[in-house]
């Protein structure tokens, strides 16, 4: 009976002991992320690029806050407005904890999206949102350091232009490591729950 | 004068009675709702979403929209495939009989380029919607801030 019992506990032991060796590599043991976790698999939020007041800003700047990067451009008139007003929305849903976050949104137009356009196009969405622009190398830099891609397509006949771009959020937390991936299939509810809990470690620590 | 109007009058009832008795229109048979524009900074194309409902027996198709208010607008569709957002060109959007689309953000859109004059929150802008048998439907886009998820809050 003492050894039965006494074996029981082992097991447990060992069970535990496993369970801590899995999850040992991600700091947050347990949290149940809803978006793509992507934590030790994408590299530290870094770039040398302008902000939307003209002044030259790199990774190490959004130190301390939560930051969404998405890759857009302004003349896209449908899915970039909505990636960005969706964004807003799950700001305005964190409340005061949003203030711990900003949203950088990337133009794959540099020859189009000056900081001066950049500036009121980010403001007219959200007051936490900064609009980067730079050379175009720079931009390419950052594109692919997290396996993102854009393609600017042919000319129309007005001499106006598209541009093709990776519709992926990344979510850096506050010491600027890749923490989540979020795509157009996540929801509003995944987004607020998990920034919630990624804005909250933060605050801890 | 009068010789002329005695001449053109029986002409220009003629020409009433072949439009009378002609088919309806597409347009006769759509009605248009939950039209608006997203309204961006500067100079910016503009995206323009409506619901649209065909009421007929017989397929309709929207061909593409005229606003005098704009420089040009295109038929437009917006798609997502292995994690890329790209815009299309679309010459014809069909709406089956009895049955409805939605222009929406994230799908179908019409791109409205060049304001003629600044278009404000809140401002209603004349849209003419036009179909494949070249008839047109008239609606009201109402322009809401660049932050709107839909029509209305």
């Amino acid at each position: 009976m003492k050894l039965c019992r006494t074996r029981h506990w082992l097991m447990l032991l060992m069970l535990a002991l496993g369970a801590s060796l899995l999850t040992g590599c991600h700091r947050d043991d347990g949290i149940e992320w809803r978006l793509t976790n992507v934590s030790g698999h994408m590299p530290d939020l870094d770039f040398q690029l302008v902000d939307d007041q003209g002044k030259s800003v790199s990774g190490k700047d959004y130190r301390g806050k939560v930051v969404l990067l998405y890759f857009g451009y302004t003349h896209c008139p449908d899915v970039c407005p909505l990636t960005l007003a969706q964004l807003h929305v799950v700001m305005q849903r964190l409340g005061p904890l949003a203030d711990g976050a900003r949203i950088l949104f990337v133009s794959v137009d540099p020859a189009r999206d000056t900081p001066e356009v950049m500036h009121a196009y980010v403001n007219a969405f959200d007051p936490r949102a900064v609009g980067l622009s730079g050379s175009p190398r720079e931009i390419e830099a950052l594109s692919k350091r997290y396996r993102s891609a854009f393609t600017r397509e042919p000319d129309r006949a007005d001499g106006q232009y598209e541009v093709s771009h990776s519709s992926a959020i990344y979510v850096f937390d506050s010491q600027g490591k890749a923490r989540l991936l979020a795509t157009p299939n996540n929801s509003q509810d995944d987004m607020v729950h998990d920034l919630h809990l990624l804005l909250s470690l933060g605050t801890k620590s | 004068m009068s010789f002329r109007v005695a001449c053109t009058l029986p002409l220009l009832i003629a020409g009433l009675m072949v439009t009378m008795t002609a088919h309806a229109t597409e347009a006769e048979h759509i009605r248009a709702s939950q039209a608006w524009i997203r309204v961006l900074p500067g100079d910016l194309p503009a995206g323009a979403y409506v619901t649209l409902e065909n009421t007929g027996d017989q397929p309709a198709t929207l061909h593409g929209a005229h606003s005098s208010n704009y420089a040009s607008t295109m038929l437009h569709k917006s798609s997502e495939e292995g994690g890329v957002s790209r815009m299309t060109m679309v010459d014809d959007l069909s709406i089956p009989a009895h049955g409805k689309v939605e222009l929406s953000p994230g799908g179908y859109h019409l791109m409205l380029m060049k304001a003629v004059a600044p278009v404000k929150i809140g401002d209603k802008v004349k849209v003419s919607l036009i179909f494949g048998d070249g008839s047109t439907l008239d609606t009201d886009f109402v322009a809401r801030p660049a932050n709107a998820t839909g029509a209305s809050d």
